[in-house]
């Protein structure tokens, strides 16, 4: 267990990430929401180095240091206009990181409620990861930007579901078992995520992007449960609603209804729905 | 309270929040709060750091490192660039919607 004035102090970073989103949707404050959130974020890791008794530090450390000296100067110098697709980038890593974490927690996940928590994460995340690789990639014109519909795309997507559900339900029944059954979980969610994407046209890529934000964010609290950290919790929590009501904002905004947006490309022989 | 059910009141709590804070965004902020957003959830990077530090035998250690170095990317990254973002809206007239979401200018 943790020390009370670090759980206080998560608690405080928490509120700090729902008045950064406040800040954010106004122009005046956005700003200063956005330094916020960072300053709140920068104190809970450092809360974490303190608290926590970690092995593997100077591993650690190096990854984190990996990671800025990559991640700040792309981030800096990105072009304006490659900025979305930038930012659908980041969202897939961090699902990516979100999917990881919970397969690491998945054998020692004490009861079933972590347990099919951490399951929900490995496929959230895998599906935000590869379904943000085919954002970027459909953004930066490396892949075409019409909608992809691969030949029984529909059925395919469908069977790719049921086989995620299948394959999380047999982790859920026999718990602690399955480290191969996981990393099969994670593929199939890679599998899922890009069959996601795919159909949806360019002009509607951001909003995809929004929603995979959401799955981003509900994976974070989800693994947050697990582990039983209220920041990740609450963090994650809040992205994921706060996403999914931006994503319906934005598709109001351009005149589209989100349905139609994911399975438009579908229509005509289709069995989504 | 049981802790699991604690927690999961925090979650329904946080579920009515995040979705009052930003039900009244305007148009013109979408992209940049969709980026901040993004990097709040980069907040992964603590249950990164906290599996890594209790991993044991080098695949899980190796697994563990990755998910830190993916989570410090959406961190730090995210909110780099959201910053860099909102730049535009400061002191001057808040572009249209169009132009923040496929950037100023032609380049």
């Amino acid at each position: 267990m943790i020390p009370v004035w670090a759980q206080v102090t998560y608690l405080g970073a928490a509120a700090c990430f729902v008045l950064a989103l406040k800040g954010l949707s106004s122009p005046k404050t956005a700003r200063a929401g956005n330094l916020l959130g960072a300053g709140a974020a920068l104190v809970a890791m450092v809360v974490t180095f303190i608290v926590y008794e970690l092995d593997n530090l100077a591993l650690i450390v190096a990854a984190i240091a990996v990671g800025c000296l990559i991640g700040v100067p792309v981030a800096r110098r990105v072009a304006m206009t490659a900025m979305p697709q930038l930012v659908a980038l980041f969202n897939g890593v961090g699902g990516g990181a979100a999917g990881l974490v919970a397969y690491l927690e998945m054998s020692s996940a004490p009861t079933v409620f972590p347990l099919a928590a951490a399951v929900a994460t490995v496929a959230v995340g895998s599906i935000a990861f590869s379904g943000s690789v085919v954002t970027f990639l459909k953004l930066q014109e490396l892949m075409t930007t019409r909608p992809v519909t691969p030949p029984a795309g529909p059925a395919l997507f469908a069977i790719s579901l049921a086989v995620t559900v299948a394959l999380g339900a047999a982790l859920y029944a026999d718990d602690g078992a399955g480290v191969w059954l996981g990393a099969l979980l994670g593929a199939v969610g890679l599998i899922v995520g890009i069959l996601f994407v795919l159909p949806v046209g360019g002009a509607d890529v951001p909003i995809v992007i929004s929603l995979l934000n959401a799955f981003t964010g509900l994976a974070v609290a989800a693994s947050g449960y697990v582990i039983g950290n209220a920041l990740l919790l609450i963090g994650g929590t809040l992205v994921g609603a706060s996403g999914t009501i931006l994503t319906r904002l934005m598709a109001q905004a351009m005149g589209r209804s989100v349905v139609s947006i994911l399975f438009g490309a579908f229509k005509g022989g289709s069995t989504a729905g | 309270m049981d802790p699991s059910i604690a927690l999961l009141t925090v979650f329904v709590l946080a579920i009515f929040t995040g979705y009052e804070v930003v039900s009244k965004v305007s148009s013109t902020l979408h992209t940049p709060l969709m980026s901040g957003a993004n990097a709040i959830h980069g907040i992964i990077l603590v249950g990164a750091v906290v599996v890594t530090g209790h991993a044991d035998g080098a695949g899980e250690v190796t697994i563990g490192l990755i998910a830190v170095v993916l989570a410090t990317l959406n961190l730090v990254g995210g909110f780099v660039v959201t910053d860099r973002m909102l730049e535009m809206f400061s002191g001057k007239r808040p572009p249209a919607d169009t132009e923040v979401a496929a950037g100023k200018g032609t380049e």
